[in-house]
């Protein structure tokens, strides 16, 4: 395992170089070419003297070392932005909260206990996002530093096994080091893609302008030409190879989180439940597109060579077909599905047989499933201080906690609802948390018909309904008592 | 003269590089025992913390079934000599035992539904449930890096140093895997 680590590292650092030659190949050329051509008003009574096509291979070599230095710079510039702020970046555009151990105690305790699994030096920080879709992600350069961050989906949906599984592969990327190697890769393909971009689209927007290539000399003309296919072809070849070790990191960090866990079939079985949703995220971003543990951008069945995630049928299929549950077992599984290697003979030779444990006795059915999605609602409503307006037609307004609004509109009915204050200046929840109502008798109305109706409340209070209500309930506006409509 | 001085000075950087590696190995080695007691020192903390829930659990269940006596005193015993073990292989033993006393208090609980529906249980049980778990992953954690050590002091160079300097090897901490690992059979 630790050789693993290891040849991955070897691995990373071969891309890393790749990636590199071929921003700095593209600096050089990109440079030359424009140097080759700008140089050329401004030098001209310095060049005069010397054979035409020397002049301008002296100026597109002065652009060579121009482009490179500023390739340099660009890259410096975003992998500073990406060490220093990039967790907070990746968190924040997820809108991840972070939680404590009393919130969840059983999110909690799954990722301490892979924590110890993986042999992290520290536990990561948890956070969850409100977000109906099935994701997990990993952030931190460092394993001591990292995060993790689950959807409240995967919360409702996944079983102890299930979560355990998703939680254990996430964590396998933070202790393979794939966090820091896809940082550092992906601000190495950004700036290779802004460079090629910028250079065609400067091409193709000022060609008008451009003056001929007679004037530019041999040199421009022959560097335009290396320069617009490399600008083409530079951005594919580096995200291929990007790609390419995404997929490979993927596999990894499956056969990782079957290690860990000493049970498979809780990743299979997860990822079974995760590619069985519908609809891709809606708050996800590219940039947190290969840390997930599926790719939250694709639909289910497209697979390229330009996919971060190898196919999740697949993953399952060799997850399903493992006999052990050590890193050898996950080769022979995924030699018999693909029919070739993946973890390679270094990674392989200090693997131990490792037997699958049983399952963890299953308190399933639904009462479980409904009592976890309970305490993952109760736990959104206090990790996240919406405050709640109900409005008297039966709607219930949620603010953000940063909403600056004096008042509210309620979208069914129409109604101004004034937004009560906390002392911070932050909305306060008006109507206590829903629930069970604090009378000992729940009221009931029965409807007469369809139109516009209005009946006393025991306080006094007179509660009206308009034709288009259709909520089980409606408050009453002077004591905010719940009066059941039947 | 100039020869000499050559050849003193080969010699001297051939000293100094295998000094360097010797410290290399050294530092090694130290680093994997500390790694050794690292992982000890987590299960420590997990079975500690087993320890401390017992008590609280055999008071919770004792509310709803508390005429069985047999099998809370069992657990009780189990858990008195497990504090009190000493060395990695008697601890492992009691561990052991205590895990299996364990199994059959929570086997026992399955009859009673209102324990089972009660909050306070359903929290402790979560708790054990996670420590257990811990505890499991703590000792393949351990066991993992007492293997790596091991083989390190074993191998060709490094057991020259280990043997000057007194690495001794690390022992395993192995539970009955498979009376730990099923739950218990229950026989009528």
């Amino acid at each position: 395992m630790w050789d693993a680590i290891a040849s991955n590292q070897r691995r990373s650092w071969v891309l890393i170089c790749t990636m590199g030659i071929v921003l700095i190949l593209l600096g050089a050329v990109i440079g030359g070419a424009i140097g080759a051509y700008v140089g050329a008003p401004t030098h001209r009574h310095l060049v005069a003297f010397q054979p035409p096509g020397d002049a301008s291979w002296t100026r597109a070599q002065t652009g060579v070392y121009f482009g490179i230095a500023a390739a340099t710079l660009l890259w410096l510039i975003l992998w500073a932005t990406a060490v220093g702020a990039g967790d907070s970046i990746l968190l924040g555009a997820a809108h991840a909260r972070e939680i404590q151990k009393e919130d969840l105690p059983q999110l909690w305790n799954v990722v301490e206990e892979m924590t110890i699994a993986a042999g992290l030096p520290k536990m990561p920080r948890v956070f969850i996002i409100d977000d109906s879709s099935l994701n997990a992600f990993a952030v931190g350069r460092r394993p001591d530093k990292a995060a993790v961050a689950v959807t409240a989906g995967l919360l409702k949906r996944l079983s102890r096994d299930e979560l355990q599984g998703v939680i254990a592969h996430e964590l396998g990327h933070v202790r393979n080091l794939d966090v820091k190697f896809m940082t550092l890769a992906s601000v190495m393909l950004g700036a290779i893609v802004l460079i090629s971009q910028g250079f065609l689209r400067a091409l193709y927007y000022g060609g008008g302008r451009r003056r001929s290539s007679r004037e530019g000399g041999q040199a421009a003309l022959i560097l335009l030409v290396v320069a617009i296919v490399v600008a083409i072809v530079a951005p594919f070849a580096a995200q291929l190879l990007y790609f390419a070790c995404s997929r490979r990191r993927e596999y990894l960090a499956d056969a990782s989180s079957a290690l860990f866990t000493r049970y498979p079939a809780g990743l299979a079985s997860a990822l079974e439940q995760i590619s069985g949703q519908a609809a891709p995220e809606a708050g996800a971003s590219k940039v947190v597109a290969p840390l997930c543990i599926v790719n939250p951008l694709q639909e289910a069945a497209a697979f390229s060579l330009f996919s971060t995630h190898p196919p999740t049928e697949q993953r399952i299929r060799v997850l399903r077909g493992m006999a052990g549950a050590g890193l050898a077992a996950y080769e022979a599984a995924f030699q018999q599905t693909r029919g070739k290697s993946c973890l390679g003979p270094r990674t392989l030779q200090d693997s131990t047989d490792v037997p699958i444990r049983a399952a963890a006795p299953a308190p399933a059915g639904r009462e479980q499933a409904v009592a976890r999605a309970r305490a993952v609602g109760e736990l959104l409503d206090k990790v996240l201080p919406f405050a709640v307006i109900s409005c008297p037609c039966g709607v219930r307004l949620k603010l953000p906690p940063d909403s600056k609004r004096a008042s509210i509109t309620c979208p069914r009915c129409g109604r101004e609802h004034e937004v009560p204050r906390a002392a911070g200046g932050s909305p306060v929840t008006d109507a206590g948390p829903p629930g069970p109502s604090p009378a000992a008798e729940p009221l009931q109305y029965h409807r007469k018909g369809t139109g516009w109706e209005s009946f006393q409340c025991p306080c006094g209070g007179t509660v009206q309904l308009s034709p288009s209500f259709s909520a089980p309930e409606a408050v009453c506006p002077k004591c905010g008592q719940v009066i059941r409509v039947l | 003269m100039s020869t000499t001085l050559i050849g003193l000075l080969i010699v001297l950087a051939v000293v100094l590089v295998l000094l360097f590696w010797i410290i290399g190995m050294y530092n090694g080695l130290v680093r994997l025992r500390n790694e050794v007691k690292n992982a000890w020192a987590q299960i420590d903390v997990q079975l500690k913390r087993r320890h401390d829930l017992i008590p609280n659990l055999v008071e919770t269940v004792k509310g709803y079934a508390g005429h069985e006596r047999g099998t809370l005193d069992a657990v009780v015993q189990a858990r008195t000599k497990a504090v009190g073990a000493q060395g990695v292989a008697s601890r492992a033993q009691a561990e052991g035992e205590l895990s299996q006393a364990l199994g059959r208090l929570m086997m026992l609980v399955e009859a009673y539904p209102d324990l089972k529906a009660n909050q306070n249980f359903l929290a402790l049980q979560e708790e054990l449930t996670s420590t257990e778990n811990k505890i499991g992953f703590s000792r393949q954690f351990y066991n993992d890096t007492v293997m790596r050590y091991n083989t390190q002091i074993q191998s060709f160079p490094p057991n020259i140093i280990a043997g000057m300097f007194g690495f001794g090897e690390s022992e395993f901490f192995e539970l009955q895997d498979a009376a730990q690992r099923e739950a218990p059979q229950v026989k009528f």
